[in-house]
C-alpha cells in the first residue's frame, strides 16, 4: 500500500501546516543575501559568456571558450532563468529580475515556458495526461501510460531529447504528439501556435548560427561549431538533470483522479513522492540550477533556489516524522536509475501493482487552495 | 579643447547609435545591451537613466542633500518638476519622488536631492543614514506640471513649507541664473530656524540680490525671522501686499497648502497660484458592494475583487506592480486597463469600460477588470 493512502488526513494537514511554516519564515527573510547572490550569479555567467565568445573566435582558445560559453549557457538557463521566471527574486522589485519580464537564452519563449512548466509541471507534478514532463509526449516514463509500439523506440529517442532539449522544450506546449499520433489538433492550430516560437528560436538561431561566426571573420566555422558544442553542452546538462529529478525507478506517479479536491497538504506530498534529489559540492548545486534539490524545488517553488540547501534538513526531519520516503541519492546512481527506468518501459509492461494511485477521502473542511507555482 | 569636446562627444554619438542598433540587439539577446553594459560599468545603460551619488551633505538635522551624476540619458529638466527615485534597501528596490534643487542651468549637469528625513519614513531615512558616495541609483525623466512656464512671469511669489522648499528653491535658483529682473519673493514656512534647509544660501542670495526678498516664517516663538506663527490672510497681507500681482509657486505640508489656496480661491485668483503636493490627505476607499473579480491577463491570476485599489489587490495576488507614491501622484503605477470600468478614490469618478491607461493605485474596480500586468 502506497505511503498516500497510508497517511490520514490529520497528517496531511499538519504535513502542510509544517511545511507552510518552512516558507513562511524565509520569505519573510528574503532580502540582501538573496539580491547579491544572484546578481553576483548573474555577474559571473556574463563573464562567462563573453569571455567565451571571444576565446571561440581564438583558435587555441578554442575548447576554453567551449567550456565558458557552455558553462554560461547553464548558469544562464538553470540558476537564472529558470529560478528568475519562477518568480524567485519578484520581491527585489527589480524589472530585470522579474518573473513577468525575464526572458533566457533558450529556444522556449518564456510565456509558453510558464505555462508548460510553472503551471502544468509545477501544479499537476507527475500527474499523468496533466503534467507533460511526463516523457515529452515522446517517451514512456509511467507503468500507468498505456504502451504503445512507438515506445520500442524509447532509448534512443531519449537520446535525442537531450541533444536538441531546448528545441523540444521550445515546441512542447504545442503539443505535437496531438497533430502527430492522436489527430486531436489541427495543421493550422499548429501553425498558428507554432509562430510566436519560432519568432524567438529564429532570433536565437542567427545569434548563435549566423551573426557570431560572421563576426568570427575567417574563424567563421570553428565559431559555428564552438556554438554548437555549447548549445549541446547545455541541452544535455539540463536535460539530465530534469530527468533526475522526477524519473528515477522509485519516484511516483499519479493518476488524474488524485488531484480532485486535493489539498494542502496531500498536494505537498504528492510534491514529494514525486521528486528526487541528487548529491554534490556547492558548484554541482550551482550549475544544476539547485534542482539537485529537486524536492524542496517543488514544495518551493517560488524561494529562491539557493536557499533550498539550508532548509533541506528541516524537510528531512519533517518526511522522518512522519514517514515520508525522501529520494535522494548520487548524481550517477540517480542517472542509471532513470535509464534503467526508460529502458523497461519501453516494452509492455504491468503496472506495478499498489503505488499510490489513489487518494482518500477528503476532509472537506480544508477548502482548496491555488498551488504555489500557479 | 574645443576640437577635443567635439570629437569626444562624435564619439560618443557613434558608441551610443552602435549599442542602439539592430546588431547589438540580435548579439545580445535575449539580455539587452544595458546587462552587458553593466559588467564594466553600473552606470552605463543604454535607456535607463542611472547616477551616481557623488556627495551627501547633511545641511539640517533630519535632511540630506545628495548630488547626483546622472548618465546621458538624462534629458534634463524644468525647474519645479519631480523624479522618480529608486533606490534598494535590504534587496528591495523602493521608489519615492524627488524634486530637484539645483538651478536647470547647473554647469556640471549634477543633479541636487534634498530630502527630510522623517521619523517613521522608510526611504527618506534610509537616503539620510545609509547612501554614500559611489552608490548608483535609478532615475526616472524628469515629470510634473509644477514648473515655471517657459515665458518666466515677471512678478514671482514662492511660497513653501518645510522639505517643500526643493522645488521653489530650483525655480530661485534658475531664475537668478538667468538673470531674472523682476522681483521675487521667497515665502518660507518652518518650525525652527535650525530646522531650515537651505537658510544660509538664502539669506545670502537676498543680501546679493536686490529683487529677491526673503521672508522666514517660524512656527516656534524664537528670533530671526521675518515672521512667526502659521499662514493666515493677515499675515500674507502685511508681508506681501501686492500678492494678487504675483504668479505664485506652492509646495508644503497639507494644511499649509489648504490655508493657502483657500486665500487664492476666495480671491478668485486660483490661476495664478501653481502647487505641488507631496502628499495629500490619506485615501478614503469604501469597500463595501465590491463585487466581480480582477483579472491580471500577463501573469495569468486571477483575484475576487475586494473593494480595495487595483495596486492593492495585486500586491495581495503576489504581484510587484511597479508604484511609487501609492496617492496618485507620481504615475509610477500606471498599466493597461484591456477590460472594465474602475472607480478613481480621488474624484469618485468612473472610467471608461474600454482599454485605457490608469493609475492603479488610485483606482478601484467596479465589476470585474482586466489588467495588463
Ligand atoms: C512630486 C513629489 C515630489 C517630492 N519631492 C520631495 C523632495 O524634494 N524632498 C522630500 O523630502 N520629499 C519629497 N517628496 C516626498 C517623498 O516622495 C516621500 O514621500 C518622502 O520622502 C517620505 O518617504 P518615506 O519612504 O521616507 O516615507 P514612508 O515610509 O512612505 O512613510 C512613512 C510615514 O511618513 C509619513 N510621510 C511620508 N511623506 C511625508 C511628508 N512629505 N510629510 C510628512 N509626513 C510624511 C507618512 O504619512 C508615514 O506615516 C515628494 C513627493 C512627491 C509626490
Ligand atoms: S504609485 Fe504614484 S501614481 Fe500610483
Amino acid at each position: 500500500m502506497g505511503i498516500f493512502q497510508k497517511l490520514t488526513p490529520e497528517q496531511f494537514q499538519a504535513i502542510g501546516t509544517e511545511l507552510d511554516a518552512i516558507r513562511n519564515r524565509v520569505l519573510a527573510d528574503l532580502g540582501e543575501r538573496d539580491a547579491q547572490y544572484i546578481r553576483g550569479i548573474i555577474r559571473r555567467q556574463r563573464q562567462l559568456e563573453v569571455a567565451g565568445r571571444v576565446m571561440l573566435m581564438i583558435p587555441p582558445a578554442w575548447p576554453l571558450g567551449v567550456a565558458a560559453l557552455g558553462a554560461s549557457k547553464i548558469l544562464d538557463n538553470m540558476e537564472i532563468g529558470h529560478n528568475v521566471m519562477h518568480g524567485q527574486y519578484d520581491f527585489m522589485g527589480d524589472p530585470a529580475l522579474n518573473s513577468q519580464k525575464f526572458d533566457w537564452d533558450s529556444a522556449d519563449t518564456a510565456k509558453n515556458w510558464k505555462q508548460t512548466h510553472n503551471y502544468e509541471h509545477h501544479t499537476y507534478t507527475n500527474v499523468l495526461n496533466r503534467d507533460h514532463d511526463i516523457g515529452y509526449g515522446l517517451l514512456r516514463m509511467s507503468e500507468e501510460q498505456k504502451w504503445e509500439p512507438r515506445f520500442l523506440a524509447n532509448l534512443p529517442l531519449t537520446v535525442i531529447l537531450h541533444t536538441f532539449f531546448q528545441h523540444f522544450v521550445a515546441v512542447q506546449n504545442l503539443k505535437l504528439e496531438d497533430y502527430l499520433i492522436y489527430k486531436t489538433k489541427t495543421g493550422e492550430q499548429l501553425k498558428e501556435e507554432f509562430k510566436p516560437v519560432w519568432k524567438k528560436m529564429r532570433k536565437h538561431l542567427a545569434k548563435d548560427y549566423v551573426v557570431f561566426p560572421l563576426l568570427g571573420g575567417p574563424m567563421a566555422p570553428l565559431v559555428f561549431a564552438g556554438n554548437v558544442a555549447a548549445n549541446l553542452a547545455r541541452n544535455v546538462w539540463a536535460c539530465a538533470v530534469i530527468f533526475n529529478g522526477h524519473f528515477p525507478e522509485d519516484v511516483e506517479q499519479f493518476p488524474e483522479s488524485v488531484i480532485k479536491d486535493e489539498t494542502r497538504g496531500q498536494w505537498y506530498v504528492r510534491q514529494l513522492l514525486g521528486s528526487a534529489n541528487f548529491h554534490g559540492g556547492r558548484l554541482m548545486h550551482i550549475m544544476s540550477g539547485n534542482l539537485s534539490f529537486q524536492i524542496e524545488h517543488h514544495l518551493f517553488p517560488d524561494l529562491p533556489a539557493h536557499r533550498y540547501a539550508e532548509i533541506s534538513p528541516e524537510v528531512q526531519a519533517i518526511c522522518k516524522k512522519h514517514g515520508l520516503p525522501y529520494n535522494t541519492g548520487s548524481f550517477f546512481q540517480q542517472t542509471l536509475s532513470t535509464w534503467k527506468r526508460i529502458a523497461k518501459l519501453s516494452l509492455p509492461g504491468r503496472r506495478k501493482p499498489g503505488n499510490g494511485a489513489t487518494v482518500p477521502a477528503n476532509d472537506a473542511e480544508q477548502p482548496r487552495e491555488l498551488p504555489l507555482a500557479a | 579643447m574645443n576640437t577635443a569636446t567635439t570629437s569626444n562627444s562624435f564619439l560618443k554619438s557613434g558608441v551610443r547609435r552602435l549599442l542602439s542598433s539592430r546588431l547589438a540587439e540580435t548579439l545580445t539577446t535575449p539580455h539587452g545591451v544595458d546587462r552587458y553594459l553593466e559588467l564594466f560599468n553600473p552606470t552605463w545603460s543604454v535607456h535607463e537613466v542611472r547616477a551616481e551619488i557623488v556627495a551627501v551633505k547633511h545641511g539640517t538635522a533630519d535632511s540630506v542633500t545628495l548630488t547626483l551624476r546622472p548618465n546621458g540619458n538624462w534629458q534634463g529638466f524644468r525647474a519645479g518638476q519631480f523624479v522618480r527615485l529608486t533606490v534598494e534597501i535590504n534587496g528591495v528596490r523602493r521608489m519615492r519622488c524627488y524634486s530637484p534643487a539645483n538651478s536647470v542651468h547647473a554647469a556640471d549637469g549634477l543633479i541636487e536631492l534634498t530630502a527630510k528625513a522623517h521619523a517613521g519614513g522608510f526611504v527618506s531615512r534610509h537616503l539620510k543614514t545609509a547612501l554614500t558616495a559611489g552608490t548608483v541609483v535609478t532615475l526616472s525623466q524628469a515629470d510634473g506640471v509644477f514648473a515655471l512656464p517657459e515665458q518666466r512671469p515677471d512678478r514671482v511669489l514662492l511660497i513653501s513649507g518645510g522639505s517643500g522648499i526643493t522645488p521653489v528653491m530650483s525655480m530661485l535658483r534658475t531664475l537668478l541664473d538667468e538673470k531674472h529682473a523682476g522681483r521675487i519673493t521667497f515665502l518660507h514656512y518652518c518650525n525652527t530656524a535650525l530646522d531650515m534647509i537651505y537658510a544660509n544660501e538664502l539669506a545670502l542670495i537676498a543680501a546679493q540680490h536686490a529683487n529677491v526678498e526673503l521672508i522666514r516664517c517660524y512656527a516656534q516663538p524664537e528670533q530671526g525671522g521675518e515672521l512667526q506663527g502659521f499662514f493666515s490672510r493677515e499675515q500674507l497681507l502685511a508681508a506681501v501686499p501686492d500678492y494678487r500681482e504675483a504668479t505664485a509657486f506652492l509646495c508644503g505640508p497639507p494644511a499649509m497648502m489648504q490655508a493657502v489656496e483657500k486665500v487664492w480661491s476666495e480671491d478668485g485668483l486660483s490661476e495664478r497660484l501653481h502647487l505641488e503636493r507631496f502628499t495629500v490627505a490619506p485615501l478614503v476607499i469604501d469597500s463595501g458592494g465590491a463585487e466581480g473579480e480582477v483579472r491580471f491577463a500577463r501573469s495569468e491570476r486571477l483575484a475576487v475583487n475586494s473593494g480595495a485599489t487595483l495596486l492593492d489587490q495585486a500586491e495581495a495576488a503576489g504581484l510587484r506592480p511597479e508604484s511609487g507614491c501609492r496617492m496618485g501622484i507620481c504615475k509610477a503605477c500606471t498599466c493597461r486597463k484591456t477590460n472594465g470600468v474602475v472607480r478613481d478614490v480621488r474624484t469618485g469618478e468612473l472610467s471608461e469600460a474600454g482599454e485605457q491607461e490608469i493609475q492603479i493605485c488610485v483606482s478601484v474596480p467596479v465589476g470585474t477588470v482586466t489588467l495588463d500586468i
